[in-house]
């Protein structure tokens, strides 16, 4: 597969109290477009990923959305995967240039989370769970803290273990004027914040957002037409896993992430010490230490080295989350799996400014939709 | 638009501020809400005044009322103006104005209102006043503020929403002054950040979005907007007042506008008192004028929900240090207080 991608744009992530869905959706569209060179008209169509819209904004149908702010009258679907929308949503697109159905697409993930209460935000965010999960009372931060507690008991790891993924992503967040969060964090703070789902604290989880990304992506021919240098998405890798923790095979890993890693590295024929760096789906400290493993780039049980040996801090073997990840950066959810593109391919440009990672030339994007039942993986190269 | 205009007519000849007796520690509101105590840490508040089961806004406006005619010592037959804000009247329709004006035995030549703008309607009674007597139609008028402010239980407001009153009487004759009201302005928008439906007895708020768009925008435009009007700086103010809905936010805004910490150390009884909505900023400017010297330069901006700001300055006079001897000194009251469990609470605001 080899899929360009023309350009790409982040809004502000935060509490954009400013500013609606359909601004956010817009401001990264038309500036991602401007990026490009294209005009709207050139487009051949628009996939819009999202989770929450029709509970926040009581908006669905934002294909039609898309249609009326670029005022187009291509293809434009709406994709849905909890947080792993975004992700899908480039993957779709990916799908449908590498058939030669389009010879570009526009891909915008957006999210508008906090004109909602932190109660009514979290009841819409169990609709990534299932039924049951819902009805024992739990919440996203239980859900992964009952991951967190068997990889505790299972390998003696400790709440510092986890601390220092959230001191890391803040440290480089606070090189990204995109992020929500753009300072750093100690350890002390971490584990002095308040207890929301035992073992994860607080800081230890990303936070409600607002923001939206977007991309252009062609096909190689396209872009050789436009004579544009630009990063190739060389895989596009998706697996499912169950919607609920209690019927997965383990609580140790998600399957879904070693299934489309697996995937990913034999469509890009590459292997894990290729990549220079990766933005994985660190919705909680434990995500990103289970992602770490379910990826191959650490050993099972040896994921929560990475971070406090400085492994995946910018300058170390493997820069992980650069952006400042889904605690630091922020987590609209349907945009984040479009930010981590974003956020590579500006690493591979060599346009990261004082978060860039030296001599980077193959990055990987890891989007999590739920506890794990999607999940999907991009490998990038320039 | 507003047309800035310096007063040259209006004063403050009288005030008063009345803080119920009985407190509920904001630890003990964690503990019933399962909440840990960052949460109480973040708030800078101890403990919040709980007026008794027989007060309400309008016992409580009297008592500040009484005040602040003892201090004035005019006839209360020439005052021409009584305005009442709060955001928890007893009576929806009936003003509670009228009684306060017959207990205090104005007459019956006076304009009369209750006001509601959420925690400002105080001070928009003070506007209102001070636009009559500067006008010439009033020679005195009197504005309070008093609440006993409603929380949901279990919910986040329970933690600082309290009671008390504050009354000012506003004066033409500049030998009766304890201080000079320089101007006022105001700066509104429609930001429903905390609202409170027909016929519900608790209000309801948008959580975060009380802060930056709704709290510090007005705040901070109004009071830049007066500084610029008036060709002023923070230095050049002994004292500051910002509506206190906890002890962060006006200072934060202090901040922000250039105040320093000491510029706000007698405005910040939040943190023995909670925010007793429209009582807050003018219990605040009664505890900055107890304290003041003459010649003081005092700076206030007020912050209602829904939403807006009033900025004001005032300058002490001589006769400040004279007439405070009527009344006590808030400080020396404030402290004299009882603290009580959560189910006396329960019992006092009638919510069991």
């Amino acid at each position: 597969m080899k899929v360009a991608v023309l350009s790409g744009y982040q809004t502000k992530f935060g509490e954009l109290w400013d500013k609606s869905l359909k601004d956010l959706l817009a401001e990264a569209s038309w500036e991602a477009l401007k990026e490009s060179g294209l005009t709207a008209k050139e487009l051949q169509a628009v996939f819009v990923g999202n989770m929450l819209s029709a509970v926040t904004a009581g908006q669905n149908h934002l294909g039609a959305m898309m249609a009326e702010i670029l005022g187009i009258n291509v293809p434009c679907t709406r994709i849905e995967a909890a947080c792993a929308s975004g992700g899908l949503a480039i993957a779709q697109a990916c799908l449908a240039i590498g058939s030669g159905k389009y010879d570009n697409a526009l891909v915008v993930g957006a999210e508008k989370m906090t004109d909602l209460s932190s109660e009514e935000i979290s009841f819409a965010l169990m609709g990534a769970a299932c039924q049951e999960e819902r009805e024992a009372g739990l919440s996203f931060p239980g859900l992964y803290a009952l991951l967190a507690q068997e990889y505790f008991r299972k390998f003696e790891a400790t709440e510092d273990d986890l601390a220092w993924v959230a001191v890391k992503n803040h440290y480089h967040a606070s090189l990204n004027p995109k992020a929500q969060f753009p300072f750093e964090i100690t350890l002390d703070q971490v584990k002095k914040s308040s207890l929301v789902a035992s073992p994860l604290r607080l800081l230890d989880c990303s936070p409600v957002s607002d923001g939206a990304a977007a991309v252009v992506l062609s096909s190689e021919s396209f872009a050789q037409k436009k004579k544009i240098k630009t990063p190739f998405i060389v895989a596009s890798a998706q697996a499912a896993d169950s919607l609920s923790l209690t019927e997965r095979e383990s609580l140790l890993e998600l399957k879904a992430t070693r299934l489309a890693a697996e995937k990913a590295f034999k469509e890009a024929a590459l292997e894990k010490k290729d990549i220079d760096l990766a933005e994985l789906h660190d919705c909680f400290t434990i995500a990103e230490v289970l992602a770490l493993e379910d990826l191959g780039f650490y050993k099972k049980g040896e994921g929560t080295l990475a971070a406090k040996k400085n492994e995946t801090k910018l300058g170390g073997k493997l820069p992980v989350n650069p952006s400042g990840g889904l605690k630091a950066c922020g987590h609209p959810v349907g945009a984040t799996g479009v930010k981590q593109i974003v956020e590579i391919c500006l690493q591979l440009l060599g346009r990261a400014g004082k978060r860039q990672t030296k001599e980077a030339k193959v990055g990987l994007s890891h989007n999590v939709g739920g506890t794990g039942g999607t999940v999907v993986v991009h490998i990038i190269k320039i | 638009m507003i047309n800035f205009k310096e007063f040259t007519k209006v004063g403050i000849v009288g005030y008063g501020a009345y803080v119920p007796y009985f407190r509920l520690p904001t630890a003990v509101v964690a503990e019933k809400q399962g909440k840990d105590t960052a949460v109480v840490d973040s708030l800078c508040v101890r403990t919040k005044s709980v007026a008794e089961k027989d007060e309400d806004s309008l016992t409580m406006a009297v008592e500040a009322s009484l005040q602040a005619l003892a201090v004035a010592a005019v006839e209360p037959g020439k005052i021409g103006a009584c305005f009442v804000g709060s955001e928890s009247f007893p009576y929806a329709v009936k003003p509670i104005g009228t009684i306060l004006a017959e207990i205090l035995g104005i007459g019956n030549d006076y304009f009369c209102a209750d006001l509601q703008f959420a925690c400002k309607a105080g001070t928009a009674g003070m506007q209102i006043v001070a636009a009559m007597i500067e006008s010439g139609m009033i020679d005195y008028g009197l504005a309070v503020g008093a609440d006993k402010s409603q929380a949901k239980p279990n919910d986040a407001l329970e933690f600082t929403a309290s009671s008390a009153a504050s009354a000012y009487i506003l004066g033409n004759k500049k030998s009766e002054w304890l201080a000079c009201l320089e101007g006022t302005l105001s700066y509104s928008s429609d930001t429903p950040d905390f609202w409170r439906r027909n016929g519900e007895h608790f209000p309801e708020h948008a959580g975060r979005f009380t802060g930056e768009p709704a709290y510090f925008r007005h705040v901070l435009s109004s009071s830049q907007n007066f500084l610029k009007a008036t060709k002023t700086k923070p230095i050049n103010y002994n004292w500051a007042v910002f509506h206190s809905p906890n002890k962060k936010f006006p200072e934060k805004a202090a901040k922000i506008l250039g105040f320093t910490p000491e510029q706000l150390k007698y405005s910040l009884l939040v943190e023995e008192i909670g925010n007793p909505y429209s009582a807050s900023s003018l219990v605040s400017l009664a505890n900055v004028l107890d304290n003041s010297k003459t010649n003081e330069k005092i700076f206030l901006t007020s912050y209602g929900s829904g939403a807006g700001s009033d900025s004001f300055s005032f300058k002490t006079f001589p006769a400040l240090l004279e007439k405070r001897r009527f009344k006590q000194k808030l400080s020396e009251t404030v402290f004299l207080s009882k603290a009580i469990d959560y189910s006396e609470y329960l019992k006092k605001m009638e919510i069991l």
